[in-house]
């Protein structure tokens, strides 16, 4: 199944490459040098950002609901998500909208998140402490959110923050890239190397732990993951809902429902998926602005429904 | 050798010394909330507090081969394939291992629900597959709360009859258990009441004495157990 999804997201890549409002192809044939940067600086990143944000959000699914051994559980219930919109709308406030800004602030506000996290979770939490920690920081975060949200300098820049939290990649620069890829990259491997101890988790945390799975340890370097994986994401692309949800249920019946195994497909189902969603964005009618972050949960709602209705 | 040297889980777990032997069915004994489980968990070094557990002389620490710890609970929240969590019993990261898997699906007479996902099946099967995952790394010590609860008459027997026979290949088997009838196949027996272990022994002298019925508030008559006064002296 690894080699189908890779191979799809190939294939995605190289349409999202070929896709846009400028036919590369004939700009190349009159001036080659604006091809070159239009592709090397817009085509490229985009491209490469779908790709990274949705595997981190894929992988990033798959590890929390194996953590929590909750099927309803996703990377925003830990916060660092909120974290990383809060920080990124105050940036946009104090430092200008500028992207790099934002993203940096986005960067900050997910690792605030995660300590504000852990310290509420307190040291060697078990699950259920560490979620409810979670559901608490998101909450208090979406507050802060609508409270920086209404106390906007001008509808402007309302107007802007409001489009930036609806999530999109358009007209995202190599350097928001350069700050994202590898901090999702090192959020993506710690999962991957969490895998065998989070399929073990599957037995319950008492026996886990018998069979020498360090509890702490590994909730600790999840947790630190999926922040990493999840919030650089945030921080460059606003919120990408239900990516995160989805992923590792469409994943997990190819793996044997074991929910660490899960993890490596999720992230590359992960990255078709929202590269998909992305070239589904830029395909639609030109008076369809229709942002990316509300074309994944528009279709992942509903399916998200006819999965758990399916079950029953 | 298994030692709890003044291990303690205040409330419920008054300090105690105990030496547990491989190769031996110890059996512990006692009413709801007596602190049964407590004790197995506190053996199997998955509670924090005062007292230390020594395996071999050697503080204790987790490892597949060296102890499995069975726990009452029946819960399995994913749908995966019964020899593919027994599989998960040989440890993280472990090289696939089918014919281990087998023999201890089949051992826990459920070789038949190989492929049926756990979160499917009743929870007296559940109970063999998740027996069957405890016992798939040969470890030195079993640690087992209640491995009989839910299984019908036959799998009991059936069950003791398994443990008994880890217990001679040279694993220590330590189970909490209710079936006092059961309890007799065991080599030693602990009666456990408000966290202490108030008898140990034989089970022949565990079963018989008034301490048992003191505890439990029942009497062996002619047509077995009856209900008496726990305060009936």
């Amino acid at each position: 199944m690894r080699t189908g999804l890779a191979l799809l997201c190939a294939v995605l890549a190289l349409a999202s490459l070929a896709l846009g409002p400028v036919d590369l192809a004939a700009l190349w044939a009159r001036d080659p040098e604006l091809a070159r940067s239009l592709f090397i600086e817009l085509r490229l990143p985009r491209t490469g950002l779908a790709l990274l944000i949705g595997a981190g959000l894929g992988a990033s699914g798959a590890a929390a609901q194996a953590l929590f051994r909750n099927p309803l559980a996703s990377p925003d219930v830990l916060g660092p998500s909120s974290g990383a919109a809060l920080g990124a709308v105050l940036a946009g406030y104090f430092l200008g909208a500028g992207v790099i800004g934002m993203a940096m602030g986005g960067l900050a506000g997910a690792g605030l998140s995660l300590l504000l996290l852990l310290a509420l979770a307190g040291r060697g939490a078990g699950a259920t402490r560490l979620v409810l920690a979670g559901v608490a920081v998101s909450m208090l975060l979406g507050v802060a959110i609508n409270l920086a949200l209404s106390l906007a300098p001008s509808p402007f820049a309302l107007y802007d923050l409001m489009f930036w939290l609806m999530g999109s990649l358009n007209d995202r620069s190599l350097p928001q890239l350069a700050l994202a890829a590898p901090l999702i990259l090192i959020g993506i491997i710690l999962l991957l190397r969490a895998a065998p101890a989070l399929d073990t988790l599957a037995l319950g945390e008492e026996v886990a732990q018998s069979l020498g799975v360090g509890l702490s340890a590994v909730q600790a370097r999840v947790v630190l993951a999926i922040a990493l994986a999840t919030g650089a994401g945030v921080a460059v692309a606003g919120s990408i809902g239900f990516i995160g949800l989805i992923v590792p249920h469409l994943v997990r019946p190819y793996v044997g429902h074991r929910p660490g195994a899960a993890i490596a497909p999720s992230a590359l189902a992960g990255a078709a998926l929202l590269s998909a969603a992305d070239i589904a964005v830029r395909l639609l009618p030109a008076g369809l602005d229709l942002r990316l972050g509300v074309l994944t949960a528009l279709i992942g709602a509903p399916f998200f429904l006819c999965l758990i209705m399916g079950r029953r | 050798m298994l030692e709890a040297i003044d291990l303690a889980r205040p409330p419920m777990l008054a300090p105690t010394n105990l030496t547990l032997h491989p190769g031996q069915l110890t059996g512990v004994i006692g009413p709801n909330g007596a602190g049964k489980t407590t004790l197995l968990k506190a053996l199997a070094g998955l509670s924090r507090g005062p007292g230390t557990v020594r395996l071999d002389g050697q503080p204790f620490r987790p490892h597949p081969q060296r102890l499995a710890w069975l726990p009452a609970s029946r819960d399995a929240v994913w749908p995966i394939p019964a020899a593919a969590l027994v599989q998960l019993g040989l440890g993280p990261a472990a090289a696939p291992d089918p014919a281990a898997v087998s023999a201890a699906l089949s051992a826990c007479d459920a070789l038949a629900l190989a492929h049926r996902p756990v979160a499917q099946l009743s929870t007296g099967e559940r109970a063999r597959v998740l027996l069957a995952r405890a016992i798939v790394a040969r470890p030195a010590w079993l640690l087992l709360d209640e491995p009989i609860a839910n299984l019908d008459p036959g799998h009991r027997l059936d069950v003791m009859a398994l443990l008994a026979s880890e217990a001679a290949r040279g694993a220590g088997v330590v189970l909490a258990l209710h079936d006092l009838d059961l309890a007799r196949r065991c080599d030693r027996l602990l009666l456990i009441a408000n966290g202490a272990v108030i008898a140990d022994g034989p089970p022949h002298m565990v079963l018989n004495t008034d301490q048992l019925g003191r505890v439990f508030g029942v009497q062996h008559g002619p047509d077995g157990w009856v209900r008496c006064s726990r305060f009936d002296h």
